[in-house]
């Protein structure tokens, strides 16, 4: 028996008889018990990564193994160990919240007395008794991702794949989903969390790789990389490019962590957010150059890619095409 | 927690079963929750019966001069194939909702998700069957062969359109979009239905087209269930039909499932 809960080993998956390469070479180790982080923007391949470990899709090339299992040769023994939730909340809009906890709970092959008392009881524990019989369709967004996370737990499975859980939540949702994580992390449960989002990495995971294109290009704890990037991004806003152009010169002096501008907008990374702006500023104001607006504000995932890989996260999105239409038609109806 | 055991001692055939029943009845309180599919599946060949029944009966001639009894089992064969559709059609949503991936990662029964979607037709065929039959009786529909043929055609019926909703399943499954699944069946059923003993005999076709109109599956079952339904013997079209059935099922059924396993 192996001591992570998941495996990957060179993990390859093409698309499109191999023009799209979706996941190139990607190997890593999620240790048991911990919530492991798979941070990148759209289209960086987590998606495709979490459809291969559930046994969704199958590897073109390389192994992975999940709670010991291989996924292509043991796929039952796999879907035993896993639940999965995700950004597009597959719950049937035409059940119950209750009928859906039912049905998985069914499909997942427990005694239907367990099945009945273990649905009633994790829509309590997710808040959701109160709208138990109501058809799904009525559910809030937030409502939904609970129910979700609560299909993928009837069967108390030992490891938990999240898939942008909390894509497109409102922060009150996002604060009672990351609750419930940290919750079953607690309860010894290895969850493999996929994100868009910096904070949401730094908040619930341990241990974070960064995909781009498919492909593994940081990994460490949350603390390692934001200490490669620093604590605090200073955005000082300009009359004119030109201004922001002549001020950059100064400002790099400041730190040697990255510097963008981008229209009149000039950002850099420091480490000492309110004193770098002290000399920021008085550097500037010797120099005659106007500043008209100025904020201090946590590195995103925005900022790790445009100092990790010289691009912005966004813009992989465009040249990224997601495998077939139909995914592209359910991207574009969340 | 107090939680009876999770752990239940079915075998892996019961649990296959069991997994089959669970989609079966979700599709099934689907239905009852959007109650407009199934209006609008008993609505169509209503308009049908009355259309074909008032409208055109007077310039339709049949062997036996009853138009409305030689009707309405064609009617009934018609309403099981087109319902036989909507097998496609929850198919391809169930993918585009994503709820097959669901479905793909749980330890269920690879078969259930296409077999549940069928069987749940079926039931749904059943109702249309039941209503239709007495929109019939309402207009002069009257049967001459007895209750127990009535109930021998009614389960010839069934059987070839459930064979058939597995080609259907696999228009579903390859099918972009429900849209598209609709816009692909459509030409498909279209010929085989109206170029059929459904609504005339086949003897009033150009000669051309007999042979096919005579001998497709379609005329096949519409003739033996009216066989059945009047009390009139037809030839070996019951056992042409059911061979039908057989066959189409053989045929689409591992198409359907192979499908399924790839499908994403």
């Amino acid at each position: 028996m192996s001591t992570w809960a998941v495996e990957a080993h060179h993990v390859v998956r093409t698309f499109n008889d191999g023009d799209v390469r979706a996941l190139n070479d990607v190997s890593l180790n999620v240790p048991t018990g911990e919530v492991f982080g798979l941070l990148g923007p759209n289209g960086s391949g987590k998606t495709t990564m979490v459809r291969i470990l559930s046994t969704i899709l199958a590897p073109s090339g390389g192994s992975a193994t999940v709670n010991g299992f291989d996924v292509v040769k043991q796929p039952q023994q796999v879907r035993k160990s896993i639940g999965l939730a995700g950004q597009y909340a597959t719950v049937d809009e035409n059940l119950t919240g209750f009928e859906n906890l039912r049905m998985v709970g069914m499909l997942n092959h427990l005694n239907k007395a367990y099945v009945v008392a273990k649905s009633r009881q994790l829509l309590e524990d997710f808040g959701l008794d109160f709208a138990a019989n109501r058809i799904t369709k009525t559910y809030s967004g937030g409502m939904r991702r609970r129910l979700d996370l609560a299909a993928a737990l009837v069967a108390s499975p030992p490891i938990l794949f999240l898939d942008e859980p909390t894509t497109g939540l409102d922060p009150q949702s996002r604060q009672d989903l990351w609750a419930i994580i940290e919750g079953l992390v607690e309860g010894g449960t290895t969850v493999l969390l996929t994100t868009q989002y910096l904070d949401e990495a730094d908040r619930l995971a341990k241990q974070l790789v960064v995909l781009d294109h498919g492909q593994i290009i940081a990994q460490g704890t949350s603390a390692e990389l934001k200490a490669q990037m620093g604590a605090t991004v200073l955005a000082m806003t300009f009359a004119t490019q030109a201004d922001a152009e002549r001020a950059r010169p100064f400002l790099e002096r400041l730190s040697d962590k990255p510097l963008n501008v981008e229209g009149s907008v000039l950002e850099i990374s420091v480490d000492r957010g309110p004193a770098t702006t002290a000399d920021a500023l008085r550097l500037i104001d010797a120099e005659g150059i106007a500043v008209s607006g100025l904020t201090l504000r946590e590195p995103s995932l925005d900022d790790v890619f445009l100092n990790l890989t010289g691009h912005r996260a966004e813009d992989v999105v465009a040249e990224t095409s997601p495998p077939s239409g139909r995914r592209a038609k359910r991207k574009a109806r969340t | 927690m107090n939680l009876p055991s999770p752990l239940s001692t079915h075998s892996t055939f019961r649990w296959a079963v069991s997994d089959v029943l669970t989609i079966a009845r979700r599709n099934l309180l689907s239905l009852i929750r959007v109650p407009v599919t199934v209006v609008f599946s008993i609505i169509q060949p209503i308009m049908f019966v009355v259309l074909f029944r008032y409208v055109f009966s007077g310039v339709i001639n049949v062997p036996n001069g009853d138009y409305v009894n030689y009707l309405i089992p064609g009617i009934l064969v018609q309403t099981m194939i087109f319902g036989s559709v909507g097998t496609a059609i929850g198919l391809a949503e169930d993918l585009q909702k994503g709820l097959i991936e669901r479905f793909r990662a749980l330890p269920m029964a690879r078969l259930a998700v296409l077999a549940g979607r069928t069987i749940s037709d079926m039931f749904r065929n059943i109702l249309v069957l039941v209503v239709i039959t007495g929109v019939g009786l309402a207009v002069g529909f009257r049967p001459g062969g007895g209750a127990l043929a009535y109930a021998g055609a009614s389960l010839l019926m069934l059987f070839f359109a459930y064979c058939l909703s597995w080609g259907f399943a696999f228009i579903g499954l390859v099918a972009p979009n429900a849209e598209a699944a609709q816009a692909i069946i459509f030409p498909l059923i279209f010929p085989l239905t109206f170029a059929s003993s459904i609504f005339v005999p086949t003897l009033s076709m150009p000669g051309w087209l007999q042979p096919f109109a005579n001998n497709q599956p379609i005329s096949q079952t519409a003739d033996a269930v009216r066989g059945l339904m009047l009390g009139q013997t037809h030839d070996h079209s019951t056992l042409i039909a059911i061979a039908w059935g057989v066959g189409a099922l053989l045929l689409l059924a591992p198409l359907s499932v192979n499908r399924y396993r790839k499908a994403t």
